[in-house]
């Protein structure tokens, strides 16, 4: 690991100017991607802000059905929320299967959703979920937030506060997870919102990120069942192809993976 | 350099260590526990698995400052007195080891899950799901699944 | 048996250390001035080294060294061997190519050293080994076997050409192709053994120290066998000779045969110390692991058997190519000659059996053993090729297996080994009855109920174990001679030290092998240490590996005990003033039998060191060591039966059961060996479903993290159903034959003919990931 030096914040406002303050510096938060990166010497950052110690950026709030998640929230608090689990359970069982339980212990929500790993599970359900993203400098809507693997609407000094949505009236995720990694090979957000409408969001198939599949969404839209989803089309050419698969098994592992997610939300 | 001060197995310890320094470093460097194991580069293997503030974490996969101020519990920490903790007298009395490498790591996972999840909630497959993050290449699993089987009841 | 005694389940004595973090692995230790190597490495699968900037990289803060090649080999320090000769069948010896422990002037695979740094701290000399500047000319290169036996295809060694390091066979050509020709069915596979990095949990490590004053160097290393670890780097690369180099495996984390061979890194790491004047430790990490420790398997065969009407084998045909990499690792050659060909007779009476093997270099890792080295690749054709012909001949699998196995002993293969000692048919039967096969159609029928293909398959393998007698090996090429010893040292107060050549990494042997002396003298396991791993401590030995320690390093034991024992009855017939042959030791005492005359055990080891009173002409002391040479390799054999259910959605395989039955003669702890068959079987189903080295096109390692290379975890196994049917080895005085390999060796075939089973269509390539499974089922 190439040097670097270490800055806690205790407030956003404090971590954004310590931010400010270094040559090349990044927000750490569970660090769970971000220090084996620096292990392997593919990142460098000159300064960490670690935005681990921010009370305004940690717990879950549910209003009714407005739910918000601070950005320093572990997986494990969320996959253990018995609260959350109550208004939106596809959320909890999404966080309780990201890596492993000490990855869990450490990694956040608003670290993932930055991120923006096209393999990570919770841009699925953002995008899932029609949730917002909430930052230092203000609110982006799921649907502007990512821009493909890696990117995402957040400017340099720009720290995820909180992801806020409101409770779907039903939803699941599910995973196939890559044999290796055990990342998403094919993670899949289906979610039929409290105005009707439905989200389909696939994670760790497409090759540029985490995508909506609006065929599926008509199609269940219409008739909220797996039957409805068995003959919509999945490009190939839209697909990643890898040692573990290729686009057209990825292909069909969107249309599976899509349907189970329909049943286990049903 | 900062200067690091953490509790690790009851004592408290301080050193003015490099930012980048991983935790794990500092735990088999800098205090020579060496009970603590790397296994991998990609925070795959667990054998760096220790407990801080209670919670099972890669050891790996954080910065010694960041643990700054924790409570740090290690392989080495978990006896109490002379007698072996449940879960390590389990693995012995199970065969649930044989190289030994990625044992530390699996003990400290098996008793953060027992703590977790409650002994009485323990079934093979709520085991072996837990152990995603844990690898060992001996024992092809079957007896650290008896062994945390035992350790559980024994915990309870 | 006494409850510490053989057939014991006794508790592991080694455990405390390892559950309590006291452990001491290689890394662990740390000496005063300590620097640290980190090495590197080409990013090129072939290229000509034309210059070395250094400059930078020794301008940077505490390094002390950039060494390359050049200065290596300037001191004297010899190329890596390949300690087993095999002869092409036109009698010409192997084709080897140099290897320099730091390249010299060709790097010829991504990971390939080409330079090191020595610094005084890890992360000074990762980073100035960044800063070293190596000007590469790329050079063609060849990935695959297949290819690089190919007109024109780029040659990586002057002495092999056309790559080609041996083309070698065993077995009867013409009469094994007339005895097909006249088979009245004929079944032909391609068969593709995937190539696998074994993965220990401890990456390799090595702490080496030159001390100038008694010019003397102690090295820490992970090793499997550290004597001969000593020997070659006294003997081959001249580091120094074998009574000024202290070579010591303290605890090491698993091997799996990758830890036999002597890498590169420990040579440098030695000669870096005395050049530079500080202790160097090199410990490896996941990624150097898979770019550099030894990979196994990776085999392409096309094999023909042939059955007469009543489905008993006439002949079996096999062409083998075998990648060795880019270099000949230290057992290499052995590996897809003797420890392969010599086990395709299976668990079956074959008149005729031929076998040709090519083996060639590539733009790859060496390739050497790992767990099974051979057997497994053999196992896996003959237990694939069995299982489809009888698919194709309409027979059920386990009728066709019984119609052609060997039940007369002695048996002589056409394939060099003589089998002393089975019942293959209990095996099979056992594993049978404990899967419940006769009942698999009413489980596939649930199964499919339920939109799932349910598969049952079957593998009856047999393996080689102890590889000796050394009088044989030697004449097949082997460099070294394949005994074991052992030294049983009794101190005066009558606790026992048992000092073996044969290394413990995750075996147990502390534990077991104290079992032979409470066996014999009735003394608790608590009062035996069993002490390896240190050439200071331990007479010469050969070390771990090919499932010897109990058949080849326990029954040397039982020969040192032997001579303990005489001595021990001598001089107690002479303080009771009885008959040598009336005096019998047991539970800790020495007695004559029919009288209530005894002494203690520790009273006649006492007197043996006291020397008052011993008999006439006796020396005193009470130490005995044997080096113990086998008359023949054992055989344990046994049959697994896998049961899968595939998703056919997915492709994805569960294993629903997994049954083992095994002959390993006779079992010390079966609490050991049930965990060596469980860990083994493991591995199979490692290599059967998950793991695969994959390369680019490029010479690219693409899995070379836990990222991309698939290692089995606790959810992608079932729990093991095991049961043990003991045929006694007449081979040694023990009657053991050894199981650490079996279950890497028996597994892969029977899971592989599940899955085969499950979706019809016998076509399926090792590793059977779901994608691949998914593109056979959907015909893609």
């Amino acid at each position: 690991m190439y040097a670097t030096n270490y800055h806690r914040a205790s407030s956003v406002e404090e971590a954004v100017n310590l931010l400010k303050s270094g040559d090349d510096a990044k927000f750490v938060s569970g660090g769970q991607t971000l220090i084996p990166t620096m292990k392997q010497r593919l990142a460098a950052p000159s300064d960490l802000v670690d935005l681990r110690h921010i009370d305004a950026m940690k717990g879950i709030s549910i209003d009714g059905v407005q739910v918000t998640i601070g950005a320093a929230t572990t997986h494990a608090e969320v996959a253990s929320s018995a609260e959350l689990a109550g208004v939106c359970a596809a959320i909890c069982s999404l966080a309780a299967h990201i890596g492993d339980p000490a990855v869990r212990h450490m990694g956040t929500i608003g670290g993932s959703v930055a991120n923006n790993d096209p393999a990570a599970d919770y841009p699925a359900a953002v995008l899932g979920l029609d949730a917002q993203v909430r930052t230092s400098k203000r609110t982006i809507d799921a649907a502007d937030f990512f821009n493909g693997m890696f990117d995402t609407a957040l400017e340099e000094d720009e720290v995820i506060t909180a992801i806020t949505f409101q409770a779907p009236e039903k939803a699941a995720y599910v995973k196939y997870p890559n044999p290796a990694s055990r990342y998403a090979m094919c993670g899949v957000f289906a979610a039929r919102l409290k105005d009707g409408s439905v989200r389909v969001a696939i994670t760790g198939a497409g090759n540029d990120g985490v995508f909506r599949h609006t065929e599926m969404e008509e199609a269940l839209a219409a008739d909220w069942s797996p039957a409805a989803i068995a003959s919509c089309s999945v490009d190939e050419g839209d697909m990643l192809s890898d040692i573990h698969g290729d686009s057209a098994y990825r292909a069909n592992l969107v249309r599976v993976i899509a349907k189970r997610a329909v049943e286990a939300a049903a | 350099m900062s200067k690091v001060s953490m509790t690790v197995n009851g004592k408290t310890v301080e050193r003015e260590v490099e930012d980048r320094m991983l935790l794990v470093e500092f735990l088999r460097e800098e205090l020579n526990l060496t009970g603590t194991h790397v296994g991998c580069d990609t925070s795959q293997c667990g054998a760096c698995v220790v407990h801080v503030d209670g919670k099972a974490v890669k050891s790996c996969t954080q910065l010694a400052v960041q643990a700054s101020g924790c409570e740090v519990v290690t392989i080495e920490g978990l006896a109490t007195g002379g007698d072996l903790h449940p879960m390590q007298a389990a693995f012995k009395e199970n065969h649930g080891l044989q190289c030994g490498f990625c044992t530390p790591g699996m003990i400290m996972t098996a008793v953060d899950l027992v703590n977790r999840v409650g002994a009485g909630n323990l079934d093979e497959k709520t085991i072996r799901e837990n152990l995603e993050g844990n690898i060992c290449r001996c024992t092809g699993y079957h007896n650290i699944v008896r062994s945390i089987e035992a350790g559980a009841k024994a915990m309870a | 048996m006494g409850v510490e005694g053989i057939g014991a389940r006794v508790l592991r004595k080694e455990d405390k250390r390892f559950i309590t973090g006291k452990g001491r692995y290689t890394d662990d230790f740390k000496m005063a001035g300590m620097h640290y190597a980190a090495f590197v490495r080409s990013p090129h699968a072939h290229a000509k080294i034309r210059g070395i900037d250094k400059s930078a990289a020794e301008a940077m803060p505490g390094v002390v060294g950039v060494l390359d090649g050049k200065q290596l080999t300037g001191d004297g320090i010899g190329n890596l061997i390949c300690g087993w000769m095999i002869h092409s069948k036109d009698g010409s010896p192997m084709n080897m190519g140099a290897w320099s422990a730091i390249a010299t002037e060709h790097v010829r695979y991504v990971g390939d050293a080409a330079a090191v740094v020595v610094a005084d701290t890890l992360e000074n000399a990762r980073a100035a080994a960044e800063a070293v500047v190596i000007d590469y000319e790329e050079l063609p290169h060849v990935i695959r076997a297949v290819d690089a036996l190919k007109d024109g295809a780029p040659q990586l060694h002057p002495e092999a050409k056309g790559n080609l390091i041996y083309d070698w066979e065993i077995g009867e050509k013409d009469a094994t192709e007339q005895a097909i020709a006249g088979a009245a069915h004929v079944t032909e596979m391609e068969i593709v053994n995937n190539r696998l990095s074994p993965n220990p949990m401890e990456p390799r490590a090595a702490l080496a120290n030159y001390d100038e004053a008694d010019d003397h160097f102690t090295l820490y290393t992970t090793s499997q066998n550290p004597h001969v670890a000593r020997l070659v780097l006294s003997a081959f690369y001249q580091v120094a000779p074998e009574h000024k180099l202290r070579v010591i495996a303290p605890d090491v984390g698993g091997g799996f045969g990758s830890k036999i061979y002597i890498y590169p890194e420990e040579i440098v790491c030695l000669w870096a110390s005395k050049r530079l004047g500080v202790p160097v430790k090199w410990t490896s990490d996941r990624t150097e692991a898979f770019l550099t420790d030894a990979h196994g398997r990776d085999h392409v065969s096309k094999a023909r058997i042939g059955f007469d009407k009543d489905g008993k084998i006439v002949g079996f045909s096999i062409d083998t190519i075998a990648n060795i990499g880019a270099y000949m690792s230290l057992f290499s050659s052995s590996v897809p000659t003797y420890l392969y060909a010599t086990l395709l007779s299976g668990q079956y009476n074959i008149a005729n059996i031929h076998c040709n093997v090519r083996t060639v270099y590539t733009n790859t890792a060496p390739v050497d053993a790992y767990r099974g080295a051979g057997r497994p690749e053999a196992t896996y054709l003959v237990e694939r090729i069995m299982e489809t012909a009888a698919r194709e001949m309409g027979m059920d699998p386990a009728e066709l297996r019984r119609r052609n196995f060997v039940s007369e002993f002695p048996h002589q293969t056409p394939v060099i080994m003589c089998y002393d000692a089975g019942d293959y048919n209990a095996t099979l039967d056992a594993a049978l009855k404990a899967a419940d096969y006769a009942n698999i159609g009413k489980r596939k029928e649930e199964a499919k109920a339920r939109g799932k293909l349910r598969g049952i398959g079957l593998s009856c393998y047999i393996e080689a174990c102890g590889i000796a007698p050394s009088a044989a090996v030697g004449s097949l090429g082997a460099g070294v001679g394949l005994w074991e010893s052992g030294e049983i040292r009794v101190n005066p107060v009558g606790t026992v030290e048992i000092l073996t050549g044969s290394h413990s990494h995750g075996q147990g042997h502390e534990t077991t092998f104290a079992q032979l002396v409470n066996e014999r003298f009735g003394l608790p396991v608590d009062n035996v240490q069993v002490i390896h791993g240190d050439t200071d401590k331990v007479q010469f030995g050969m070390g771990t590996y090919g499932s010897r320690s109990g058949a080849v390093g326990m029954s040397a034991l039982v020969k040192a005990l032997d001579k303990v024992e005489a001595k021990a009855k001598k001089i107690a017939a002479h303080l009771m003033e009885a008959d040598e042959g009336d005096i019998v030791i047991e539970d800790g005492e020495v007695k004559v039998a029919g009288t209530d005359r005894k002494l203690g055990w520790h009273e006649v080891c006492l007197a043996a060191y006291t020397g008052h009173n011993l008999p006439q002409g006796m020396e005193p002391g009470l130490k005995e060591t044997a080096f113990y040479d086998p008359t023949n390799f054992t055989f344990p054999a046994g049959t697994y039966v896998c049961e899968v259910e595939v998703d056919p959605e997915t492709g994805k395989t569960e294993v629903i059961q997994f049954v083992a039955a095994d002959d390993f003669g006779v079992i010390v702890n079966p609490m050991i060996v049930e965990g060596q068959v469980h860990g083994g079987i493991t591995q199979g189903i490692g290599q059967a479903l998950l793991e695969n080295v994959i390369y680019d096109d490029n010479g690219q390692l693409l899995t070379a993290s836990y990222m991309d290379y698939a290692m089995p975890r606790a959810d992608d196994v079932p729990s093991y159903k095991l049961s043990t049917h003991e045929t006694v080895c007449p081979g040694n005085p023990m009657g053991m034959k050894g199981c650490g390999e079996a279950g890497a060796i028996g597994s892969p075939p029977a899971l592989i003919n599940a899955i085969t089973d499950a979706i019809g269509n016998n076509n399926l390539t090792m590793p059977a990931t779901p994608a691949r499974v998914w593109a056979l089922i959907n015909g893609k």
